[in-house]
């Protein structure tokens, strides 16, 4: 059969299993766009307000079921604004597909109106990329490109199809063999030596920590990791993204590390004599310092990417492989034992960090964001995938909504998105219908990509916006507060009516200012079917604790004054 | 080695023969912010397969980073590091000297003899001096050169082999599709 360019694009999508893409028309892509008119009853095509929207929501649908996200955008301005979505991908490793319309072949390097060097510009923040140079290769190129996203450590791919591509035709086959890649292999089986000198240092040790990353979660790999910890009683400590790779209400797990980790957390880190480190990268925001870096741990690292490994921390032993595969090699090797000295020990710190947890103090009638978070924690029954945005409030939810299950919690790790929550959302609650999906944003943040509300309201997605509104830039004001003497520069903010914005938008709204409002809120956000906003107005000055200032050593951390040491918190 | 604990590394990469890689692999390299002494790239008796050689001047722990980096990218087959092995090298030079009186001539003639060097180009105002070795003796001529009058310089950067049976090579074959193996056009990936 003779299809054209842009039908072969849909035939492929849909034997990736594709059934939604975010995106936004223009000249350079038209003429798929015709083509989505052609299959609007097979795949459903979102049109967001901002192509940098459809990069966040075809991360988001990823991130929630780990399959690829689909975005597509015309060439020059639509494919730039995609940009800061695929750096977000790539640097929390998120299978993403991008196809954007390029001008011509025959204009290619002409600056042709709209044309710029997509391929050149996304090298750095993609994990592949392509020009199409003939019709002929469209198919495989699309097959490999999602193959590429979704195999080894997942990332960003992006196709850039030359227009005159999408409207040439030829006779369609499936490219069905074999794909060609011979310099991209994928790991097999971890050595017996590898796995017996890592089972070795296991044994041996008797402060051990897992720190459980994005790695796990993405491998599947999540009951593998709880096995090999109650086996060999050994902690777990979550990265950001590793939130879910462990129940947080499982005794051995004790919480996030690193910058503004649980103080516990990091104290564990740095007296252990032992990390096991699963499908994490040791990010400067995990570790500190790295110089004083876990200084009497010996180092396990097991990573699909090899070039993680002896990176930033020097291993002893390094393991090239895919979680679930290596952790199924070591349990059936794997010898019980018990840690009570190490366990009580954590235990002590962890009851003084709940000492100085802002919950226990009394605060009078202020509403603080930590209180948020933790009330829409009880409200949901802890049950709902939280898609973060970046800032106090990220951090707030990391810290206050314990989740129990991989994939729920989503946010912006390695690139620190602002404006990632809003969008993410709406691409998590496509991937995920049947869930409850909050997205919980900044009064900052959520300006910049709130257009994303017109999306929302015209697929009438059932997302919950959630904006913690202080009024400022919160989290630099925290910096401001602590390193550069209150000089709140640039941080104050004029927000908009959020609530009337909403309705503008035909979303439906409310304002809490009270604690004991939060309930209702969460009421008010199940009894309607679309989009809804809530806009909790929190305290402006709150602060985020513990905090290792950047580059001070993991133990090092400013805590928040246990309530007899401070008035008020 | 150096005083930091730097020493040269010679990594060998066989790449697929298409016009973005070198751009994949100078972007990687700037981006990481590794250092490169020098880098050069050419056929090999594959049309589809290309070589580089890629000279970096940093402590043995970062070109295995360097080389773990390279062989990530998708386009890359595969990645040696010469100075873990017995290797040859070579370095070629075009040096174009100052001949303007005779003792700038006989100095240039006596030198080169005592090098795997040729005067390939003589004048009465100048004279090319093409010379092939290891990069540390092209360096020496060019310093020992110095004195008389270098007035232009070109060096290809150094490539290099490993010795023995050891064959870095591949088995793949690429993928074709139809008249489009050679448009004409800047093409990434397949
Ligand atoms: C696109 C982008 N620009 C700037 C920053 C730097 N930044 C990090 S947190 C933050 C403040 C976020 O403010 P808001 O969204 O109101 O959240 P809050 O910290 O108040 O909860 C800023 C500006 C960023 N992470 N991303
Ligand atoms: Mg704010």
């Amino acid at each position: 059969m003779k299809l054209t360019g842009a039908e072969i694009i849909m035939e492929c999508l849909l034997r990736e299993g594709v059934r939604v893409v975010f995106g936004y028309p223009g000249g350079a892509i038209l003429p798929t766009y015709d083509a989505f008119y052609q299959y609007r009853d097979r795949i459903h095509h979102v049109l967001v307000r901002h192509e940098q929207g459809a990069s966040h929501m075809a991360d988001g649908f990823a991130r929630a079921t780990g399959q690829v996200g689909v975005c597509i955008a015309t060439s020059g301005p639509g494919a730039t604004n995609l940009v800061t979505g695929l750096a977000t991908a790539m640097m929390d490793s998120v299978p993403v597909v991008a196809i954007t319309g390029q001008v011509p072949r025959a204009a290619i390097g002409t600056d042709a109106f709209q044309e710029t060097d997509v391929t050149g510009v996304t090298i750095p923040v993609t994990k592949h990329n392509y020009l199409v140079g003939s019709i002929e290769e469209l198919a495989y190129t699309i097959r490999e490109a999602f193959h590429i996203a979704r195999s080894g450590r997942p990332g960003p791919v992006l196709i850039d199809i030359p227009k005159d591509i999408q409207t040439a035709s030829t006779e369609f086959v499936y490219p069905e063999g074999e794909i060609r890649l011979p310099g991209y292999v994928l790991p097999k089986q971890a050595s017996d030596v590898d796995i017996k000198a890592a089972l070795k240092l296991i044994a041996e040790a008797k402060r051990p920590v897992i720190l459980a990353g994005h790695g796990l979660i993405m491998s599947g790999a999540v009951n593998e990791v709880r096995e090999l910890a109650e086996r060999a009683n050994i902690p777990v400590a979550l990265t950001l993204l590793g939130k879910g790779a462990m129940p947080e209400n499982h005794p051995l797990t004790i919480g996030m590390m690193g910058m503004h980790g649980a103080a516990a957390t990091n104290y564990a880190i740095q007296e252990s004599d032992l990390l096991i480190a699963l499908g994490m990268r040791f990010d400067d925001r995990v570790t500190g310092n790295l110089k004083t870096y876990a200084p009497h741990a010996k180092k396990i690292h097991v990573d699909i990417d090899p070039s993680e490994i002896n990176k930033n921390v020097k291993v002893d032993v390094g393991i090239h492989g895919d979680l679930k595969t290596v952790l199924r090699q070591m349990l059936p090797l794997l010898e019980s034992k018990s840690h009570p000295e190490w366990m009580a020990r954590i235990r002590d710190w962890q009851e003084d960090g709940s000492e100085r947890d802002i919950l226990n103090y009394d605060t009078g009638d202020k509403l603080l964001g930590a209180q948020v978070i933790n009330d829409l924690w009880k409200y949901t029954g802890g049950e709902a995938i939280t898609v973060t945005d970046v800032g106090q409030h990220q951090m707030l939810e990391a810290q206050y909504y314990p989740h129990q299950r991989p994939a729920t919690m989503l946010t912006s790790g390695g690139l620190g998105t602002m404006g990632f929550g809003f969008p993410a959302a709406i691409g998590a609650k496509f991937g995920k219908p049947e869930e409850e999906v909050w997205a919980i944003v900044g009064d900052g943040g959520f300006q910049m990509t709130l257009c994303e509300l017109a999306t929302a309201r015209q697929e009438n997605v059932k997302v919950n916006i959630a904006i913690l509104n202080n009024s400022y830039l919160g989290m630099v004001r925290q910096w401001q507060e602590f390193f550069y003497d209150e000089r709140y520069q640039s941080t104050p903010m004029f927000n908009p009516d959020f609530c009337k914005l909403a309705e503008a938008y035909d979303i439906p709204a409310m304002r809490v200012t009270r604690r004991d409002q939060i309930a209702e809120s969460v009421e008010f956000a199940r009894r309607h079917d679309g989009p809804v906003l809530i806009e909790y107005v929190i305290e402006k000055e709150e602060i985020v604790y513990p905090m290792v200032p950047a580059g001070a050593d993991l133990d090092k951390m400013i805590r928040r004054p246990k309530p007899n040491e401070v008035k008020h918190g | 080695m150096a005083d930091n604990g730097t020493s040269k590394n010679t990594l060998v990469a066989l790449v697929e023969n298409k016009p973005g890689v070198l751009n994949r692999v100078a972007s990687l390299f700037r981006r990481r912010n590794f250092n490169v002494d020098s880098l050069t790239v050419g056929r090999t008796h594959k049309d589809h397969v290309s070589r580089m050689t890629i000279v970096v001047d940093v402590k043995r722990a970062d070109a295995r980073i360097i080389a773990a980096n390279l062989k990530k990218l998708i386009n890359v087959i595969d990645v040696q590091n010469m100075s873990e092995q017995p290797h040859i090298s070579r370095d070629l030079a075009l040096i174009k000297v100052r001949t303007d009186d005779v003792e700038s001539r006989n100095g240039v003639t006596l030198i080169c003899e005592r090098y795997p060097a040729r005067i390939v180009d003589i004048g009465t105002k100048v004279a090319i001096i093409e010379i092939t070795a290891q990069e540390d003796i092209v360096e020496a001529l060019i310093n020992e050169l110095r004195p008389i009058g270098i007035v232009e310089l070109v060096r290809t950067g150094v490539v290099a082999m490993g010795r023995g049976i050891r064959i870095l090579d591949t088995d793949y074959e690429p993928l074709r599709f139809g008249e489009a193996a050679n448009n004409g056009l800047e093409r990434y990936g397949v």
